[in-house]
């Protein structure tokens, strides 16, 4: 497709401040399509982004302005499930939440589980190593895929990992796991299935103060207990989301923690009496434990709208990534809210507090200038706050376009440089997703003359202008 | 550190191999051992470690024993049971190698539990890759990609890992069976949302762990049934192959696999990892074995023999291809362990 028309649909990912249309559009039906279509490109040396559903946070998907779009979305089927060996072989465009849908039947399955599932592609996830509420216990993408058919932009495929649980030679299953499109394009995932636990029961307690249902978070984990899920969400974040969906959030707290526990019934009985144990001591105000699977849907339904709730109030969001050691989550959290009068602008925080992994959700209107450039100052904040206190810039979302400038705050020149060689060892001439995840040296060395970091002057060893 | 970094940046300027070793518990795992060995057991002591972060960070010479008995004493554990294969296994060795132990079909590899990895490459750049933090997809997955690579990618001098609670109660029991039967149970345990933490069979007995919470872990024994036994010795055994299957002292073979794959009746095989790794001691060639791994969606590793092979692993024209312009990338001078995992880098 290459009608300006046709081309519309494509121009953003979930990252809708940033538009652009690309030169064209192509939606190929089969992996031999997509090999011919990358040869047709590498000779050409014309540039191409992959997109899966484009529900992307970070602009991974963004075209570029003078190459080619290269959509999953048709590549939709389940190929194969092995009930008994515990795995489905998966093309890329299918939806997350399909998978289990379709492996529900054998008591079975797939364990990541994001919070866009009914509309991210497994093939998004993979080059994103997405996470869920549920990655506390069963880990990421990288932690839940077992083989990859992959082709990189001369055409060529490599089926990399096995259907065993490791693979010969470097961990290329884990190298391109979250490699957001830049090293090649995944067209077939094996992912490993889990048998569905027989019992789930959530805890919902809420806190008056942030600092303390920080500090519970720590207590449950010092408390010898790894929950299936420990999410967090403050006053702002939970009165858009009652407005939303009534989730039944009590609206008075400043802070809730939405705790689950998994297994059998035995196991999810005396860990759900240790984890109300240790909320109760460590000061919540409110502590209610879903009653039936009705109610525990309701209270997830809340955290997992969360994004579209707050969408609501203003017409646009940065939702940022930042992931910390938990002992800071309330010196951070204080920071970010203290942040909202700097940048005259309101955040919202949501997260996965089990893993550190936060979402501030910063609201503006982008059809404001000033808005957006406040919104991306304030975001830009957070990450470099995030690592200053050790942290990383982004837990799952990936880099992609919005990141870009903080991963020069994050990584130093010998680290970047090792990251260009990966890059060149894949794709030589740079045709893939350019310009986006990995800076360049140059890029840096113009982000850090503008921006002094620390006191530190950062690639001195590159001419400034 | 200064030391490491004068040593590699010479070795590069001469183009001279460097084997990095621990205490060479794994030297012997590998085609070749090249180069002047560059010993990491001076550079040890644990960085950071907070139980409640549950994140564990040390230098790569600190002797795996001292890694152990310092989550032991806050009641967590490496949850990928590495074996040691010698009394003074190092940290830095464990996640070089990449290897796992018996837990590793249920709570995960060595890979899986890597948050982060501060190394030094071919020009003694200091790097720091990933974090101390659960997250992490800033940048490429360099950590992961360190970990199993034995020291062909650049020198490994302090990790971070995940960490875990030992489990609360563990109970071991012993079912009579043949290969057959015991990959059929296996799996369809697996399968059910059963207190797992490992498996394994051998000489017609299929051994079954399960952790966690003890009135879980004694209502699955007792849907099980079979006989209790005493499992810390044996899962031991398992784990440092000092069990009396490993005894022979031929060339042994691992193969990863589908783990349904029925037996392969290949030789004497002791099963783990709920039907997907299987020991196997015998004399064969490399192609023999990854042929028949290969038709069961695995692979072949020659990982014990009397003298040193020429290849441990097949590589497709493609993927070695691959691997060797990756290990141009980051080891262009080609100084770090040449040929130990491949004849042709
Ligand atoms: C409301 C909402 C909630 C979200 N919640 C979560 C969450 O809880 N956890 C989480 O981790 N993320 C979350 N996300 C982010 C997003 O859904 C994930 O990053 C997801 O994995 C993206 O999948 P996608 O198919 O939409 O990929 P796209 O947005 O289309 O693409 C993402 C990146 O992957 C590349 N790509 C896509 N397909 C392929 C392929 N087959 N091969 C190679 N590269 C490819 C693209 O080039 C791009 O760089 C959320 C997003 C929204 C909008």
């Amino acid at each position: 497709m290459y009608d300006e028309e046709e081309l519309k649909p494509f121009e953003c990912d979930g990252l809708s401040a940033y538009r652009k249309l690309p030169l064209a559009v192509a939606l190929p039906e089969s992996e031999d399509q997509i090999r011919a279509v990358l040869k047709i490109c590498h000779e050409g040396r014309v540039p191409v982004v992959f997109r899966g559903a484009g529900t992307g946070l970070s602009g991974g998907a963004l075209p570029y302005e003078h190459g080619l779009l290269l959509g999953l979305s048709k590549l939709k089927r389940i190929l194969e499930i092995d009930p008994v060996a515990r795995m489905a072989r998966v093309q890329p465009g299918v939806r997350n939440a399909a998978i289990s849908e379709a492996v529900a039947q054998h008591g079975l399955y797939y364990a990541p589980d994001p919070s866009s599932q009914i509309a991210c592609s497994i093939g998004g996830n993979v080059a994103e190593n997405s996470g869920g509420v549920h990655c506390l216990k069963y880990g990421l993408t990288v932690n839940n895929i077992m083989k990859v058919r992959f082709v990189t932009i001369d055409g060529e495929l490599l089926e990399i990992g096995s259907e065993g649980l490791d693979a010969p030679g470097y961990d290329l299953l884990a190298l391109i796991t979250g490699s957001e499109g830049l090293l090649g394009v995944v067209t077939e995932i094996t992912v490993k299935l889990l048998p569905s636990p027989v019992k789930a029961r959530v805890v919902l307690a809420a806190f008056d103060d942030v600092g303390k249902a920080g500090q519970a978070v720590a207590d449950i984990i010092a408390a010898r207990i790894i929950p299936a899920g420990l999410e967090m969400m403050d006053k702002k974040a939970t009165g858009a989301v009652e407005q939303f969906i009534g989730a039944g959030y009590p609206l008075d707290a400043e802070a809730i923690l939405l705790c689950e526990s998994d297994g059998s019934e035995e196991e999810v009985e005396s860990e759900i009496s240790r984890i109300t144990e240790v909320l109760r001591a460590t000061g919540a105000t409110q502590i209610r434990v879903s009653r039936d699977e009705a109610e525990r849907l309701k209270l997830w339904a809340g955290r997992k709208s969360a994004f579209p709730a707050v969408g609501r109030i203003l017409p646009d969001y940065f939702c940022l990534d930042g992931t910390i050691p938990r002992k800071q989550l309330a010196n951070v959290l204080k920071r970010i809210g203290q942040m909202q009068d700097t940048f005259n602008l309101q955040c919202a925080n949501v997260f996965h507090a089990g893993d550190g992994n936060l979402h501030p959700l910063v609201m503006f209107d982008a059809n404001d200038d000033d808005q957006l450039h406040r919104a991306e100052q304030y975001g830009a904040a957070i990450l470099e706050l995030c690592v200053e206190v050790g942290g990383t810039i982004t837990g799952e979302h990936g880099v992609g376009i919005e990141k870009i400038n903080q991963m020069c705050v994050q990584y130093r020149t010998p680290e970047l440089t090792t990251f260009h060689s990966i890059k060149h060892a894949f794709d030589e001439h740079g045709l893939l997703n350019p310009g986006k995840a990995v800076p360049t040296l140059q890029r840096c060395a113009e982000f850090g003359a503008m921006h002094v970091h620390r006191g530190e002057e950062k690639f001195p060893e590159l001419p400034r202008f | 550190m200064q030391h490491f970094q004068e040593t590699i940046r010479s070795a590069a300027a001469s183009q001279l191999p460097l084997r990095i070793r621990g205490s060479g518990s794994k030297d012997f795992y590998g085609a070749r051992l090249e180069g002047d060995v560059l010993d990491t057991r001076s550079y040890r002591g644990i960085v950071e470690y907070e139980p409640t972060e549950l994140v564990f960070t040390a230098r790569a010479g600190t002797p795996l024993r001292e890694v152990e008995a310092a989550l032991t004493e806050k009641g967590q554990m490496l949850p990928f049971e590495p074996p040691y294969f010698g009394p003074d296994a190092t940290f830095g060795g464990c996640i070089a190698s990449g290897l796992s132990g018996p837990r590793r079909a249920c709570l995960g590899a060595t890979r899986d539990f890597v948050l982060g990895v501060r190394s030094l490459n071919t020009s003694g750049d200091d790097l720091q890759f990933g974090g101390q933090v659960m997250k992490n997809v800033a940048g490429y997955d360099v950590s992961r990609l360190l970990t199993g690579s034995f020291g062909t990618l650049g020198l490994i001098v302090e990790v971070s890992t995940k960490v875990l609670p030992i489990p609360d109660d563990e109970q071991t029991l012993r079912l009579e069976m043949n290969e057959k039967q015991a990959i059929e149970t296996m799996n369809r345990y697996a399968g059910q949302p059963l207190p797992l933490s490992a498996t394994c069979f051998v000489e017609n007995s299929l051994y079954i762990r399960f952790s966690g919470a003890a009135s879980a872990v004694s209502a699955a024994r007792k849907q099980l049934g079979g006989e209790t036994i005493d499992g810390k010795a044996f899962w031991q055994s398992v784990r440092e192959q000092t069990h009396p299957f490993f005894s022979n002292s031929g060339t042994l073979w691992r193969l990863s696999m589908k783990s349904t794959t029925a037996p392969l009746m290949l030789g004497p095989t002791l099963i783990e990892w709920n039907g997907s790794l299987r020991w196997i001691s015998v004399d064969a060639d490399l192609e023999n074995m990854q042929s028949a791994a290969s038709k069961a969606g695995g692979y072949a590793t020659l990982f014990r023999a009397q003298t040193r092979p020429k290849a441990i692993q097949y590589l497709s024209p493609t993927m070695l291809a691959l691997h060797k312009r990756i290990k141009r990338a980051l080891d262009p001078e080609g100084i770090f362990g040449p040929h130990r995992l491949h004849d042709e880098f």
